[in-house]
């Protein structure tokens, strides 16, 4: 036997679900027509049409908010928290039972590797629900004042690169402290928003107290204007998360912004270094880099650099990249041709300005949107691919000789999502995480989520927190003072 | 220490030490040095091996490839009793299995070892004529090594002149936790040495870390190197005497560790997890592991092995599964 071990295919069937030729808008607990003209929704792994999709126009978004208002003042709102909590767990349970065609859509419509969209993307979304749904009624012991009130209706905007978790991200903790939605999916990935609200209904949720409106921009733009939303929440770019600041400006509403990142993996000579190259791995090329928390500059000691690198191509030589719907695949495709245009570009620029790029010798399938995991070395501090966000499989290695420099190059960015630390000394870990300007800090680990802790960013990376009980204080009114 | 194995012997001169193999020479030349270069390998952090080994169980072999894991697997057992009870005829029945495990089916593979206690080893030579099979046997006071070094190396020499071709020692766990890592590594050096056979290559070591009783996965890192420094040709987990047995964490460990001395110094030493594999599926996320962190290199039987005994009718049973489509049962696979 002299052949190699060669995996079989192993696609998940994608029988479970049923896509439909078209979808509407979820308004008021029904399926409306939207106004606008509609658009498609594309597998990027192939470019299959999945779907067409309805568009809101001002007037739907209008319809949308003033449904939203009054399940908040009729029957969310009003409700005892403790049958809020009922219908959060419900929905936690329906995302549960129907784990296999929200992951199986996930991945159809957003590109990612089924093993993710099944082991991380829905398990957490229900976590979601879970969590929150616990708080419901545990809102006057969360630490913000005797009961906490809500604002009212929330307007969300989510981006395309985690769809339901997003989602989940948003929802639940504005049910949870009796807000009611109006939530705008990114428009290449409706698909599993439109799932979400047919649970909705399932776990009959009262109509209006989540309102989805699929659109592009302008829609986007539409739930962010509106005059009787009092809460926006925002999770994409930091160009468009900079443009609703401006037109939220001067208005009531509440914002969180939930924006880019270009995190500082930092890797110390005392590493795990076989550890340490996992990490790098899932944090820069888990979800095909479109993370806003990726690990995408490594910093690593100058002293095992050559060591690691040798490691980490090593490693990337094993990723399988192809079929997101096959369980062994671990990098899928990029969510858009746009997307990929834009990595294709800072790439390009990245070898213009003297780094050196390595790929694995990689098949890319024929069809589809695709980009091999990407490493740069003999990267400087002043490479726009060291300081601008790529949102791709790409990552830039610099280095570093002290903790200090480690610190400084680590912070010397526009954004402070999130950083991570990887050092078999515990007091290290202490020390340098206090002085990263960051979100998040992870110890010997990279992208771990958990809906118990905070989530959110430093500087250009937005502000406001999601998760754990900080999350919740974005969705209250303050307590007077 | 003292022995009464041969009380009238001399004592024999201490012969210098073997040195390993570049650029590590310098490594054993003293204790302190010795514990430097081994404390001085990069730590393993629990939670990520766990977290690695979780994720390559979820790969789904399906197929073609699970034909070919089932086959290779098959061909990787070492089939092996090592009981109290173990009789002549015993050994002659497991030789039976280990050259035709399917009597249904020819096409079956035959494994690539019996082990056994040396003392059968002969019994097993015998069973195992004109076969390509070869005869491993247990050594050095198994399972605990808690012996004098003379009595251990006598138990080599016996089991070689028994007739065994693979000698599976254990290291001396006491002295490895107590850091006396030049200890281990002479007791490795001297089995090594134990194992000549006159007008053939010396019989192959595998070397036992007992990692059930090591328990951290840095101990298992510098157990794995001090056994490939000291000439083991492969390293092995356990004795299946201790649990936990083979995990797959520490699986991922030594593959890391085999991978790397390779790289480092250019040889090869293989690897074998024993105990507690009982499920084709098991065995399947083994060669898995072999296949994604050591490489294809590792994956025949000269470079990976299975020590174990049930799981080679679970691996029966999936074969008869996948070449008619249904589950037979435990009566159409030999019991042992």
């Amino acid at each position: 036997m002299t052949q190699l071990f060669e995996y079989a295919p192993a696609p998940e069937s994608r029988s479970i679900v049923d896509i439909a030729p078209s979808y509407g808008l979820f308004v008021d607990g029904e399926f409306v027509d939207g106004s606008g003209t509609p658009f498609t929704t594309v597998n990027p792994a192939t470019e299959e049409v999945l779907s067409e999709v309805a568009s809101a126009t001002d007037a739907d978004v209008d319809r949308a908010v003033r449904a939203a208002r009054r399940a908040f003042t009729r029957v969310w709102g009003p409700m005892r928290p403790a049958d809020r909590g009922k219908y959060l767990f419900r929905i936690a349970r329906l995302l549960q039972e129907r784990a296999r065609e929200f992951a199986v859509l996930e991945s159809l419509d957003n590109g990612k590797p089924i093993r993710e969209s099944r082991d991380v993307d829905v398990p957490l979304a229900a976590a979601h629900f879970f969590y929150h749904a616990g708080w419901a009624d545990k809102l006057d012991w969360a630490g913000l004042g005797p009961g906490p009130k809500p604002l009212g209706v929330a307007g969300q905007v989510i981006p395309w690169n985690f769809p339901l978790l997003m989602l989940a991200w948003k929802v639940a903790p504005a049910l949870a402290t009796g807000n009611t939605v109006v939530l705008k999916p990114a428009e290449t990935t409706p698909l599993t928003a439109l799932l979400f609200a047919e649970v909705c209904r399932q776990a009959d949720l009262p109509p209006g107290v989540v309102n989805i409106v699929t659109g592009a921009g302008d829609t986007g733009r539409a739930v962010v204007a509106h005059e009787d939303v009092d809460k926006v929440a925002f999770t994409g770019s930091t160009e468009v998360g900079r443009s609703i600041a401006r037109a939220v400006a001067g208005t009531r509403k509440k914002l969180t912004l939930e924006l880019g990142g270009k995190a500082a993996n930092i890797v110390f000579d005392d590493a795990p270094i076989d550890q340490a190259v996992e990490g790098i791995v899932r944090g820069v090329f888990f979800n095909q880099g479109h993370v806003c928390c990726a690990g995408s500059r490594l910093l690593v000691q100058e002293n095992v650099h050559d060591e690691v690198i040798a490691s980490l191509q090593r490693r990337i030589g094993t990723l399988r990249l192809g079929d997101p719907l096959d369980k062994n695949t671990d990098i899928g495709a990029i969510n858009s041709a746009e997307q990929l245009a834009r990595i294709r570009e800072l790439s390009d620029v990245g070898e213009a300005e003297g780094a050196s790029r390595w790929q694995p010798a990689c098949e890319l399938p024929d069809r589809g949107w695709w980009f091999p995991p990407t490493v740069f070395t003999d990267v400087s501090p002043a490479h726009r691919i060291a300081r601008d966000e790529v949102f791709g499989p790409v990552l830039s290695v610099l280095t570093f000789r002290t903790p200090d420099e480690a610190v400084a190059k680590a912070n010397n960015t526009t954004y402070g999502l999130s950083a991570g630390i990887w050092t078999e000394k515990g007091s290290r870990i202490l020390a340098i995480a206090d002085r990263l300007r960051a979100g998040v800090v992870w110890a010997n680990t990279f992208n771990e989520f958990d809906p118990t802790s905070p989530f959110g960013g430093y500087k250009q990376s937005g502000y406001g927190r999601e998760g754990g009980r900080h999350g919740l204080a974005a969705y209250l009114q303050e307590a007077d003072k | 220490m003292t022995h009464v194995l041969d009380p009238d012997a001399p004592a024999a001169a201490i012969p210098p030490r073997r040195e390993p193999l570049a650029p590590y020479r310098d490594v054993t030349r003293s204790d302190a040095a010795f514990r430097a270069f081994l404390h001085g390998l990069p730590g393993v952090d629990q939670v990520g091996a766990e977290s690695r080994v979780a994720v390559l169980g979820t790969r789904s072999i399906k197929t073609t490839a699970k034909a070919w894991a089932i086959d290779t697997a098959i061909s990787m057992v070492d089939l092996t009793t090592l009981e109290g009870a173990d009789t002549p005829g015993k050994v002659r029945s497991l030789a039976a299995k280990a050259r035709r495990p399917d009597p249904g089916d020819p096409t079956t593979p035959p494994v690539a070892a019996v082990c056994v206690y040396g003392d059968l080893a002969g019994v097993a030579k015998e069973a195992l004529t004109c076969t390509d099979i070869s005869v491993a046997a247990v050594a050095t006071a198994f399972p605990s090594g808690r012996a004098s070094r003379a009595v251990k190396l006598a138990d080599v020499r016996d089991a070689v002149a028994n007739g065994a071709d693979e000698i599976d020692m254990v290291i001396d766990r006491g002295a490895f936790l107590a850091g006396r890592y030049l200890d281990v590594y002479d007791e490795i050096v001297a089995v090594k040495e134990a194992c000549a056979r006159p007008g053939k290559d010396p019989a192959h070591l595998k070397v036992i870390l007992e990692t059930g009783e090591l328990v951290t996965l840095d101990n298992v890192r510098r157990a794995s190197w001090l056994a490939m420094l000291a000439g083991g040709d492969f390293i092995k987990t356990s004795t299946g005497k201790v649990s936990p047995a083979a995990t797959l964490p520490v699986c991922l460990v030594m593959l890391e560790a085999v991978r790397d001395f390779r790289a480092a110094t250019g040889r090869q030493v293989g690897v074998k997890p024993a105990g507690g594999i009982r499920t084709t599926k098991d065995a399947i996320k083994h060669l898995v592991l072999v296949n994604e962190v050591a490489g294809p290199d590792w994956l025949t039987p000269d470079w990976f092995r299975l020590g174990a005994s049930s799981l080679l009718n679970d691996l029966l049973l999936q074969r008869q599964k996948l070449r008619t489509g249904h589950y037979s049962g435990p009566d159409h696979v030999s019991v042992d």
